[in-house]
């Protein structure tokens, strides 16, 4: 686990089950059937020379470093490209070998600068190893023909560099970019000795089509491409493993440090999720963990209209704790409540919601996972009994067909994408439901078969259709149905879903889908073996979000396609922990694992661990919260890694809410807008400084390990402890561990989970325990969760967010390669060069008629508000749909998205708002107000009344 | 509460219960998913709102379940 570097094979591991026996330098070993010479001898623990080959990466036998002999066998063939065969008796070391190598080495180094001492790469460098290694004292041919020594380097990406003059051609980079990436943005300029790696044609980094993913500049075997931190910093000097901390992939990386600091995160070859591969975002966007914006000490205020007042730990959290007691005593026990957010870990949430529950003595505690994917919880439940995604990440390589439902994974889940990407390439077939023509519908060697270009909103419609079409057609998997499924409810679906209300033909004037191709995909998707379905907040955020989560689990169970590798339903969860976040607990109506608060053997059970009484009805959930905050029955508020007042629609009103209420505590790691509204800042801590547990899409629950001290003195736990202490409710936990091992002991799907299990396992995807005690891949195998699956009817109901002449196009949002969420970390990092304003994509035909132009401002309006954009005309819109992102607090798109939501969960319905467009020349009011505000709050920030920080530190 | 916005999402719930084979049922289910999910201070409301006013604003489906299931939703 500290180790800096891994072991590299080669080439790629092999899974066939036919093993192989041959001998390398008179060695046995046994290894699987297609493994390559040079592989099988570097498990024998004999490393070739070897310079274009890694194991990441297809062979590609260009070097020629890595020759040996076989027995019997004419020449000296490359290692890398050579399989194993039976009795094959293979030396790796001998004189003739030796010349030939440094005949290699020597033509390699006789075009490379010797500035080895002050290389960025000095200490990991291949070239310099494999130099080393096979003992290159002399450079016959000198160094002074010819060479690239004065090429210019290209610095144009913030993250890393790229210096011909010291790049061997050994094709990795490009490879890397095909194979691990899917990018294609890479290749080989040129012949011969002109030959060169190029971006894209020949652009810098940042022009090409490069999503600065990294994989090049780790499968770079020299410094041609490395990274911007090793070159300031130096090479690391230990690495710890640890997670990811944006989104629901849930990547593991070596953080390779040097002392405290970061040098860089490299993707773990070991991590589960992600195989060794990595986003522009784990990658390389960490150091806002650094950024000058981190509030270290606490801060209290009265009013939101006073100046911040730094105080000590002790005093701010009393002063929460009073003010929090204060309330309950004047406005009843349930006026005050907790948010939490899947940003924060496993341990975190679960502390937040026993504080609510134990300390504050109701059940009125949510979290973000309430505006994203609160729908798949209550779906997925009803239909097959568990709240959570059926597959691993890796099941997509056995998938035949693949249907992507309002997810834009190259963008929200980028290292998922590859791997779905690869599938693809490899011939899988590719649906796309989406009203955007996102880039998996077409980009470098993937062509969707059938993009559904449907209308915002109309989701049910389409999925309705589709099961129309297989239960008409007799497609649908009978056996499985009678066996796995309830009888009753499938007779019932199965007349629903017969009626020619909902064929295609009858839906198409509704959904904008003609009715051909949906035929055609819904026979595609029901005619291959394994169709797996991935779907994202495009399901979700919607009036019939869960409605349609249960249409799909419908599809899934209809046609038979789950309990096994390549198929399933697949939530692609936004943030890193939203599984997590709800399977501790964190919404109202339910206690960790999913159980609900009024079932009483099992509220009883955590009464008499927690040692306190649990009310036995929900609490409020976050829109109930701002409701009742403007109704004067809601009045404090506990938030934890949130930013409600970016992140949920309707900013007016949410704001309105806050400003109803007297005291609000936020922690963060920034002055985010809801601090803006708040009355105590408790700081937070980055991922890079605590320990914990994330839980991904696969509902793999992986180590988040503390890197270095927090930078304000206490971990997230540590404060939430502290707080609840304050409050009366006793908490003395020593170690995150010893809030997993309580949460392992409440819940039977979490009971083999233990700090020590992760460190053994790697990670651990839950149900774990007694019936699964390495975890569970696939969910669902012999039976439903629930025991039979259930059919669930899902009557298409039109949202009431309906184009009318005021407001004739719809609006709907999303997110970039780029930015996280509401930005509050990757805007703070050079991540803004990709992308540092929310824009408004509009189509060429809905600008025309409002004199709306590339790059024009342009004015959005909504039934909840007004805010001004920049237009960008792009034809991946249909026409009358606009779409924009929300990763900028100043653009207000959430001023414009109002309060629809989903009937089962109140999930907002963030994709379908009715908005107006009119070019415009300046901001709107509602941004000349919150420019105000803002200034104003960063005034009462910045005259903030400074604390003694060695009395901070003594307190 | 804000009256409007509870009328509002129960006659949503009612809507995706309204398609359910078995009414009887669907009228449960209705005040099943108004315990499970709402707090008891919103399903007061309704009620309270439900028997003072001659027009609800809600829909057939939601009225009626309230009016059979009454006692489920306040206890
Ligand atoms: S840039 Fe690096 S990986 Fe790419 S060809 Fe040159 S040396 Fe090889
Ligand atoms: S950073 Fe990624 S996308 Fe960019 S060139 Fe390298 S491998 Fe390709
Ligand atoms: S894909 Fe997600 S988890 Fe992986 S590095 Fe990118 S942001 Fe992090
Ligand atoms: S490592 Fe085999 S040819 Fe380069």
């Amino acid at each position: 686990m500290y180790q800096i570097s891994e072991k590299d094979f080669g080439t790629p591991a092999q899974l066939a089950e036919q093993q192989v026996t041959l001998e390398i330098d008179g060695m046995s070993i046994t290894v699987p059937e297609g493994t390559s010479v040079l592989r099988a001898a570097a498990m024998a623990g004999v490393n070739i020379a070897k310079l274009c080959a890694t194991d990441s990466l297809q062979a590609f036998g260009s070097c020629r470093l890595c020759l040996v002999e076989i027995e019997g066998r004419r020449g000296y063939p490359a290692s890398c490209t050579t399989p194993v065969a039976e009795g094959l008796k293979v030396h790796t070391e001998t004189d003739k070998l030796a010349t030939l190598r440094r005949g290699v080495m020597e033509l390699y180094i006789s075009d490379h600068p010797l500035d080895c001492l002050t290389c960025a790469a000095n200490g990991n460098c291949e070239l310099q190893t494999m130099a080393g290694q096979v003992g290159l004292r002399d450079v016959r041919y000198g160094y002074t023909g010819k060479n690239h020594l004065q090429d210019s380097k290209d610095e144009s990406n913030p993250y890393f560099t790229y210096d011909p003059a010291k790049c061997i051609v050994c094709n990795r980079c490009v490879r890397a970019c095909e194979e691990v990436q899917g990018t294609f943005a890479l290749t080989i300029d040129g012949r011969g000795f002109n030959s060169r790696v190029a971006a894209s044609q020949n652009e810098t980094f940042m022009a090409s089509e490069c999503v600065s993913c990294g994989a090049c500049v780790q499968a770079c075997p020299t410094a041609t491409l490395i990274e911007k931190s090793v070159i300031e910093t130096g090479q690391p000097d230990h690495s710890v493993v640890t997670t990811c901390a944006y989104c629901g992939v849930g990547c593991s990386f070596r953080a390779e440090m040097k002392g405290n600091e970061v040098v860089r995160m490299i993707p773990d070859k070991q991590g589960s999720a992600n195989e060794g591969h990595s986003c522009v975002k784990g990658r390389f966007a960490w150091n806002y963990a650094n950024h000058a914006d981190r509030i270290v000490n606490p801060m209290i205020r009265k009013s939101i209209n006073d100046p911040w007042k730094e105080v000590s730990w002790h005093e701010a959290i009393e002063y929460a704790a009073k003010e929090f007691k204060r309330i309950q005593d004047k406005f009843g026990r349930t006026s005050i409540g907790g948010i939490v957010s899947s940003r924060c870990t496993n341990e975190e949430d679960y502390l937040v919601q026993k504080l609510v529950r134990a300390a504050f003595g109701n059940n009125n505690v949510d979290t973000c996972a309430r505006v994203c994917h609160s729908p798949t919880g209550y779906g997925l439940k009803q239909t097959l009994g568990e709240s959570a995604g059926t597959q691993t990440f890796k099941s997509v390589d056995e998938a035949d067909v693949i249907m992507v439902i309002g997810a834009n994974p190259t963008d929200g889940h980028p290292v998922f994408a590859s791997r779905m990407k690869r599938r693809l390439r490899q011939g899988a077939k590719l649906i796309v439901i989406d009203p955007r023509s996102i880039n998996l519908v077409k980009s470098a060697h993937i062509k969707a078969d059938y993009h559904l270009k449907l209308k915002p909103g109309t989701n049910v419609a389409v999925i309705s259709a589709i099961a129309h079409v297989i239960v008409t057609e007799q497609l649908h998997d009978k056996e499985f149905i009678k066996n796995r499924c309830e009888e009753k409810s499938f007779n019932d679906w199965l007349s629903f879903a017969s009626r020619a209300e909902n064929s295609p033909e009858a839906l198409e004037a509704v959904s904008g889908v003609p009715a051909p191709l949906l035929r055609q995909a819904a026979r595609l998707y029901a005619s291959f073996p394994n169709a797996a379905i991935y779907y994202g907040l495009g399901v979700t955020e919607h009036a019939q979000g869960s409605t349609m989560v249960m249409g799909i689990a419908n599809l899934a169970m209809v046609t038979g396609n789950i309990g096994r590798a390549g198929v399933g339903v697949n939530p692609l969860r936004g943030q890193n922990n939203v599984q997590g976040a709800c399977d501790m607990g964190s919404f109202p109506h339910e206690l960790p694992g999913y159980r609900h608060v009024s079932d009483n053997a099992i509220r009883n059970q955590f009464e008499a661990a927690w040692n306190v009484t649990i009310e036995a009805e929900p609490g409020l959930r976050i829109p109930n919260m701002f409701e009742a905050a403007l109704d004067g029955s809601f009045k404090g508020l506990y938030c934890q890694g949130e930013d409600i007042v970016q992140s949920d629609p309707n900013t007016q009103h949410v704001t309105a809410a806050l400003s109803a209420m007297e005291c609000i505590v936020v922690q963060d790691l920034f002055l985010n807008e809801t601090a803006k509204f708040a009355h105590v800042f408790l700081p937070g801590s980055s991922f890079l400084e605590r320990d914990g547990t994330f839980t991904n899409a696969e509902r793999r629950i992986s180590r988040i390990r503390q890197v270095m001290p927090p930078k304000a003195g206490l971990a997230d736990w540590e404060v939430t402890m502290a707080l609840s202490n304050a409050l009366g409710y006793p908490m003395n936990y020593r170690h995150p561990s010893e809030i997993m091992d309580e949460v392992a002991s409440l819940t039977p799907t979490f009971s083999g989970v233990s700090y020590s299990r992760l460190d053994e396992l790697g990670s651990i995807q839950w149900p774990c325990n007694t019936l699964a005690p390495e975890g569970t891949e696939v969910m669902h195998v012999d039976e439903f969760v629930r025991g039979k699956g259930k059919f669930i009817i899902t009557q298409y109901v039109p949202t009431d967010e309906k184009v009318t002449r005021r407001f004739p196009l719809l609006l709907t949002t999303g997110r970039v390669l780029s930015q996280y969420n509401v930005g509050a970390q990757t805007r703070r990092t050079e991540n803004v060069q990709w992308h540092d304003e929310d824009q408004l994509e509009v189509h060429p035909h809905d600008a025309e008629e409002r004199g709306i132009t590339d790059g024009s401002w342009v004015g959005v309006e909504s039934r909840a508000g007004k805010t001004v954009l920049r237009a960008i005309l792009s034809e991946r819109m249909q026409p009358g749909v606009v779409y924009t992102t929300f990763h900028f607090p100043e653009s207000g798109a959430n001023v414009i998205t109002t309060d629809n939501s989903d009937w089962a969960s109140n999930c907002p319905e963030y994709k379908v708002t009715a908005i107006q467009l009119v070019a415009v020349k300046e901001s709107s009011q509602w941004q000349n107000n919150y420019q105000a505000f803002n200034r104003k709050q960063i005034r009462f920030l910045s005259d903030r009344e400074r604390i003694d920080t060695d009395m901070v530190e003594n307190s | 509460m804000n009256i409007d916005n509870l009328l509002k999402m129960a006659n949503q719930i009612g809507q995706f219960f309204e398609s359910q084979p078995d009414r009887e049922q669907a009228l449960m289910d209705i005040s099943t998913h108004l315990t499970n999910f709402w707090a008891p201070a919103m399903r007061r409301e309704l009620i309270a709102h439900l028997e003072k006013s001659s027009e609800s604003g809600l829909s057939n489906i939601v009225e009626q379940s309230l009016l059979i299931h009454k006692h489920r939703l306040i206890e």
